[in-house]
């Protein structure tokens, strides 16, 4: 045992990192897709003060109030557990990937790459 | 807490839109010092775990719901500059693809959740796991009161940039009160959603936790 990390060790590691990512992602895809359906659709904090207090009246209308996925919902589908769902399972999806891809660039370290 | 257009004067929301730039830029250049091949991912996962559970709102009192914003369970689980901009790609993602707060509110939003409730949750954290005994039930702990707290401070946010700017003309004083009230009360949700997830992660991965790294250092068995 002198502690270092063999080729072995290290995959080892890669493995279970993966794993775990996978079943983070899943748990992630199950509750944006399933149950978001059960969401309470009561407005939220700080809607409830703006209608209570009354300054609700000057919100605008979102820019894309009209957009295909306005309001966690996919125009075209009718089904409202389907809808929903599907909204969700795309902003897991999308948020994936643009995080993904953020946080692999940030972390990055050009000083240790090879190329110099 | 997603603030939609036309609450806040197009001045507040340039001077906002400007501190959460600056507060961006600095958590891209601490992240960046800060994660590694190993936690990048863990930071994604996070981001991908906070759209989805912000998508569970749940009954707060009569006809008012809430959702986590998970500032604080960002923070302790991969620190708080990587929690600063998963909470960003969160509030981009909503905005742009689900039309969920508005495009020139998005810096009063960014300011509230990706900043103030990132590091009021993150302070919080730091202090009451400081009290505490060591160990992984004090984390759990630490993280829930972070999240509590973290919720009512992103409502003083809202009411600090409504003082500065509303377009409406109710007093500040009773939004004040409202939305802290409000807020506190979403925040037991908010710390039962974090308390919940962090032990789950401790449980599972406890090596993969931000807010437990040093704990994890102090107990290594140094071997040969």
């Amino acid at each position: 045992m002198d502690g270092k990390i063999t080729k072995q060790s290290w995959r080892f590691v890669v493995d279970k990192n993966k794993k775990f990512l996978a079943a983070g992602f899943l748990v992630s895809l199950f509750l944006a897709g399933v149950v978001s359906f059960y969401a309470s659709s009561h407005p939220d904090g700080l809607e409830k003060v703006a209608e209570d207090i009354g300054f609700i009246e000057t919100a605008k209308d979102h820019t894309y109030a009209d957009g295909a996925l306005a309001d966690y919902g996919v125009k075209g589908i009718e089904n409202e557990r389907a809808s929903v769902g599907v909204a969700g399972v795309i902003g897991v999806i999308g948020t994936a990937i643009v995080g993904g891809a953020l946080f692999t660039f940030i972390a990055r370290k050009p000083k240790k790459s090879l190329n110099k | 807490m997603h603030i939609p257009d036309g609450f806040i004067d197009v001045q507040t929301s340039a001077i906002f839109a400007g501190l959460a730039a600056a507060g961006v830029a600095a958590s891209l250049k601490g992240a960046r010092s800060q994660l590694d091949e190993k936690s990048a991912p863990l930071a994604g996962l996070t981001a991908v775990f906070i759209f989805a559970v912000q998508m569970l709102n749940f009954p707060v009192v009569a006809g008012t719901s809430g959702h986590l914003i998970g500032a604080a369970l960002a923070a302790v689980l991969v620190g708080p500059w990587a929690a600063t901009l998963a909470l960003t790609v969160v509030l981009i993602m909503q905005a742009f693809l689900f039309a969920d707060g508005g495009l020139t509110a998005l810096g009063l939003s960014t300011f509230n959740m990706s900043i103030i409730a990132v590091w009021v949750g993150y302070a919080v954290f730091l202090l009451v796991k400081k009290i505490l005994p060591r160990g992984k039930p004090s984390i759990v702990i630490a993280a829930a009161i972070g999240a509590l707290l973290s919720v009512p401070a992103a409502a003083l946010g809202f009411t600090l940039q409504y003082a500065m700017g509303a377009t409406g003309t109710f007093s500040v004083s009773t939004v004040l009160s409202a939305m802290v009230g409000i807020h506190v009360l979403i925040g037991i949700g908010e710390a039962v959603i974090t308390g919940l997830t962090v032990s789950a992660v401790l449980a599972s991965r406890s090596d993969l936790v931000y807010g437990w790294k040093d704990n994890k250092t102090e107990l290594e068995i140094r071997r040969g």
